[in-house]
């Protein structure tokens, strides 16, 4: 009997001195600042982006990020091309969905010369706008798996973005830089076998995203690691400018495809604009899911009906712009991207500002890390999205 | 605010244009200089250098909450030209008059700036001269945050000041390079190396006819 009291008295008194000793602990373990230097080279940067966060033990206190590893100054390579060689510079800003830089581009040049695609062009530019969309963001979402530890998903993006990578080498001749598009139309028609073809990866992709939502989005894991993580109130993200899957995650219903005018076709068809309320992580992460599926749809249904005629507009040999300015901008798979074309009627453009979505949207990383433990700022950035060409153009 | 009674999002597209300029001028006055709107496409204003952030203040407040981007234009053409001459050849004589674009100007320089509507979908372009003397303006940052890495940007390719403006440090230059690379008379030195060969791209095509309309097909 004794023996037993004194055994849970023992047991006390350890379990209190235990607690001093945590609590000694802790004040002993009060910490100096740290500065952690991220990057410019590694797997979370997409490219060359460096980031320096100042620590208090694991909380980040500040964080910096540094960019102009990756600047190639396309601004001001503009000025001394002609407007056709502009596209295949612009190619190279977003490498992942490199067809869609170039829409808007051509919009713009095609703006101020008061000429539009036929409809035929149209059509098939809205296509592989939406296939470099579907290339671009199924990477993300395998890639957002490796940013948390899970290997496998990576391999599957891997696997079905090739058959997307397929289908634009087969109609453009280039798997990641078409520069397909020209102004007053497009290059070269659809080849032979693309409708059908593009319905059976269509179908494929579809599969990826039910596999990716199994594996990823009902993980708990991912879940714990992503929700109530990286939350951007509504207002924040206006007033960054941020655009895009990022914006709608954040609850603002705006997506350029459905909200402006453009000589394209997505008012053509029938889908639907995707908007989280949450604002965190797992909202980007999962609205940009759904920004895959209803792609495949827009595409689908974009394949049934294409019209029939030509491909191009009758345009001038030597293309001469108008003078005048032009700003238009598309829905991009990172967001808002455009063009603001400025033409004094020369063979090339006098000005343009490149106004990329990663710019804007990793410009709210100094506030968004403020007070972050440090695995998640790997989360964050992940899910925020960004292509380093697109950040330092 | 309008005194007409149609809710402002009902305006089909050219009225609500010309209504944000006189909106924007019941909340600016005279500094608003100079407007364009151009039909079925966008709106151009240009304000006095003193409110330009008084402009953003403003718009804000009118509803134009998605800060776009914010830059700048040189508007001397280049003394470069396209940087296709021949550096043996002696120089070129160029036309150096400085000519601005949409809703006019005075200055070399120009800042310029997109804000745009997230409900009505409609965005508004603003520009103000900047002097050459003095290229300073007022920063936005205190009204739209994002506008904090757009105005570094525009201080190290233009050489343009931001007053008030918490950290002004290049973005994409090493801290000691000297010059702003895109203003006009910052030469593109690849080009002044060697000539650029791409003007080839518009020559006749053998065999085809030589006159300027070409066939679509």
């Amino acid at each position: 009997m004794t023996s037993t009291e004194s055994l849970i008295d023992r047991r006390q008194l350890a379990y209190i001195a235990s607690q001093a000793a945590d609590a000694r602990l802790n004040v002993e373990l009060e910490t100096d600042g740290m500065t952690l230097n991220i990057g410019p080279q590694h797997p979370a940067t997409h490219g060359t982006l460096r980031i320096i966060a100042h620590l208090d033990g694991e909380q980040v206190v500040w964080a910096e990020p540094s960019c102009g590893y990756m600047h190639r100054g396309y601004e001001k390579l503009t000025e001394v091309r002609t407007y056709p060689q502009v596209t295949s510079l612009v190619n190279r800003i977003d490498w992942l969905g490199s067809f869609a830089n170039e829409v808007p581009f051509i919009l713009a040049a095609e703006k101020l010369m008061g000429i539009e695609a036929p409809p035929r062009a149209q059509w098939i530019r809205t296509i592989l706008f939406e296939l470099s969309r579907i290339a671009n963001v199924s990477l993300f979402l395998g890639d957002l798996g490796v940013q948390l530890g899970a290997i496998t998903p990576v391999f599957m993006a891997f696997r079905d973005r090739e058959h997307v990578l397929n289908l634009i080498e087969a109609t453009t001749g280039g798997r990641f830089h078409p520069n397909f598009d020209r102004i007053g139309g497009l290059k070269d028609d659809l080849p032979a076998g693309f409708i059908d073809e593009t319905r059976a990866v269509m179908k494929t992709l579809r599969n990826f995203c039910t596999e990716i939502e199994d594996l990823l989005f009902g993980n708990e894991i991912f879940q714990s690691r992503t929700r109530g993580i990286g939350v951007i109130p509504k207002d924040i993200a206006m007033q960054y400018g941020l655009s895009g899957a990022n914006a709608r995650a954040s609850g603002i219903d705006w997506d350029l495809r459905r909200d402006q005018s453009l000589p394209m076709a997505w008012d053509k068809v029938d889908w639907k604009v995707w908007t989280h309320p949450d604002g965190d992580s797992f909202a980007r992460c999962w609205i940009r899911l759904q920004e895959v599926r209803e792609s495949t749809r827009i595409v689908d249904q974009l394949l049934d009906n294409i019209p029939a005629g030509p491909i191009m507009a009758k345009v001038p040999r030597i293309i001469k712009v108008p003078e005048g300015e032009a700003w238009v901008s598309t829905e991009n798979p990172l967001g808002e991207m455009g063009y603001y074309v400025v033409s004094k009627g020369d063979l090339g453009p006098f000005r343009t500002k490149i106004r990329s979505a990663s710019f804007n949207n990793i410009s709210i990383v100094p506030w968004i890390l403020k007070g972050v433990y440090v695995p998640d700022i790997i989360t964050i950035l992940a899910s925020l999205y960004f292509i380093l060409g697109d950040i330092d153009r | 605010m309008s005194s007409t009674d149609t809710p402002i999002a009902e305006i089909p597209g050219d009225t609500l244009r010309e209504r944000i300029v006189d909106d924007l001028r019941t909340h600016i006055g005279a500094d608003l200089v100079d407007s364009l709107v151009k039909p079925g496409d966008d709106v151009w204003v240009r304000v006095s250098t003193d409110a330009w952030r008084r402009t953003g203040v403003a718009l804000r407040e009118m509803g134009f909450e998605y800060f776009c981007f914010l830059s700048a234009i040189d508007w001397m053409p280049s003394p470069f030209g396209k940087g296709e001459d021949d550096p043996t050849a002696p120089p070129v004589e160029r036309d150096d008059t400085v000519k601005q674009g949409y809703a006019g100007g005075e200055t070399r320089l120009q800042v310029l700036a997109r804000l745009v509507h997230p409900t009505l979908h409609v965005g508004v372009n603003i520009k103000c001269d900047v002097s050459d003397s003095e290229p300073v303006v007022e920063s936005w940052v205190s009204v739209f945050a994002g506008a904090n890495w757009h105005e570094r940007e525009a201080h190290e390719m233009f050489g343009i000041g931001f007053a008030g403006h918490p950290d002004l440090r290049n973005m994409y230059l090493p801290g000691e390079f000297e010059g702003h690379p895109l203003r006009k008379d910052f030469p593109l030195l690849a080009r002044l190396v060697k000539p650029w060969p791409g003007i080839v791209d518009v020559e006749p095509m053998p065999g085809g006819s030589n006159d300027e309309e070409g066939d679509a097909e």
